[in-house]
């Protein structure tokens, strides 16, 4: 009877925890966050962002896990995509032009030590301009799952 | 003074760990052009440890590999918790190392000390269990954390392997065996939208609580299958609040109860966590209604 109770509460976890994530979309560029409309608000819309994106390039440069990835290019161009980037995930009013994550990446030599410190520089960046840890996660939920077509080794 | 001596002991223990790892961490920032560097996981995603030594909560270890290391690190963690209800005490030190991310091994002792009990057992004051664990730990499917539009958790299976020293009066007592092997496996999923982790594990044991009271009885020596389960809201990124529960099997003659713990885990840097629970630990031996608190502290990298 143990044993049964055991199995059964394992199953129904594993069941349940795939119940909640099947809402979840694999996209290379982000889902947009749709069914949250104050999301965008809390990273303070387009000028937030573009504040966002400016502390988290510092950071990036300073950090000599990041800074490889992000001194020798087009720094301004990579923040613009980015804000537009975050800004479509968020529900604002922008269109993700830029470049597809997988191409850009193919040969940047990211480890799995480069990408969770760029995640940390980017909590970083939202942390000193106010973004709620809840709002922070749900942004970092859609990027998390990019690390596939990011990281090459 | 025994009981100093020891804790003096693990005090060192837990120092020597911190100075080490700290020593391993600067030089890894030291030696950028090595390539060799440390704690790359992210903050509190390598879990606390458990009374077991195992990485996870504090009652159960999770699907996750201990330390900081990412799969191209190695990451190492010491630490000593303190469990104290009414009429007992648990003190448990140890260590674990996570290698590549992957591999899990670990080593606790635990001290399970009876205080007055002992006296009115007729064993003395202060009567102490002495529990050995060696374990292990590996990741066999999935990323608790990375993997946010997948339905897979982070998979892990393991054993702990538990000596107790007081094999004599176990068997006195109609209990079979004073070494017993747990086998686990392990679920961890971290739902970072909803900023909530989830674990579930189902343990197969012979072991009557957790081991300090030997494996199996005389007439029945077979594997029980348990289930143990995690949750935590992550409230910042350094500091986290959750309960868990522990299904334990009873097959002595004095009860055995479930456990129940809430807790706050604060990891002010990589290199430190503090864990605080209260626990409900129920009947243990003679005395009912066992409750009180669990402090653990970690130090690694």
């Amino acid at each position: 009877m143990r044993q049964k109770l055991g199995f059964l509460a394992t199953a129904l976890c594993i069941v349940l925890g795939g119940a909640l994530l099947s809402t979840g979309v694999h996209a290379q560029e982000g889902v947009k966050l749709t069914d949250d409309a104050g999301i965008y608000k809390e990273f303070g819309e387009k000028s937030g962002l573009v504040k966002i994106m400016d502390d988290f390039m510092v950071n990036l440069l300073k950090d000599p896990r990041t800074k490889p990835s992000f001194e020798n290019v087009d720094q301004n161009r990579i923040k613009e995509q980015l804000v537009d980037q975050f800004c479509f995930i968020l529900n604002g009013p922008c269109e993700y032009k830029g470049a597809k994550m997988k191409p850009i990446h193919a040969n940047s030599g990211i480890n799995r030590e480069n990408f969770n410190a760029l995640v940390e520089q980017l909590q970083f960046a939202m942390d000193k301009n106010n973004v709620p840890f809840r709002a922070q996660n749900k942004l970092l939920a859609v990027l998390a799952p990019m690390h596939r077509d990011i990281i090459t080794k | 003074m025994q009981m100093f001596q020891g804790r003096a002991k693990m005090a060192t223990a837990i120092l020597l760990a911190a100075i080490l790892s700290g020593g391993l961490t600067s030089t890894a920032v030291n030696a950028q052009t090595s390539d060799f560097t440390t704690s790359s996981k992210l903050l509190l995603t390598g879990g606390i440890t458990n009374i077991e030594g195992s990485a996870g909560g504090g009652l159960t270890p999770w699907a996750v590999i201990g330390g900081y290391g990412t799969r191209d690190q190695i990451g190492a963690n010491a630490f000593f918790t303190n469990v104290r209800s009414q009429d007992y005490e648990l003190r448990t030190g140890g260590a674990l190392v996570g290698i590549y991310d992957r591999v899990e091994l670990s080593f606790a002792q635990q001290k399970f000390d009876t205080r007055q009990v002992g006296g009115l057992l007729g064993l003395g004051n202060g009567y102490t269990f002495t529990q050995k664990i060696y374990g292990a730990k590996v990741k066999v499917a999935g990323d608790a954390v990375l993997e946010q539009d997948s339905w897979l958790p982070q998979i892990a299976v393991g054993f702990q392997r538990k000596e107790n020293n007081r094999g004599d009066l176990l068997r006195a007592l109609g209990i079979k065996s004073d070494r017993g092997t747990d086998y686990t496996v392990s679920a961890t999923k971290l739902f970072l939208a909803q900023s909530v982790l989830i674990n579930g594990t189902v343990r197969f044991t012979k072991a009557n609580q957790t081991g300090i009271l030997g494996f199996g009885t005389a007439t029945r020596d077979k594997y029980d299958a348990v289930f143990e389960g995690s949750v935590a809201w992550l409230l910042r990124k350094d500091l986290a609040v959750g309960a868990e529960f522990r299904q334990k099997p009873d097959h002595l003659p004095f009860k055995e109860d479930n456990w129940y713990d809430v807790f706050v885990a604060w990891a002010p840097t990589k290199n430190v966590s503090v864990t605080l629970a209260y626990a409900n630990l129920g009947n243990i031996v003679i005395k009912d209604k066992q409750k009180g608190t669990y402090l653990s502290v970690q130090v690694g990298f």
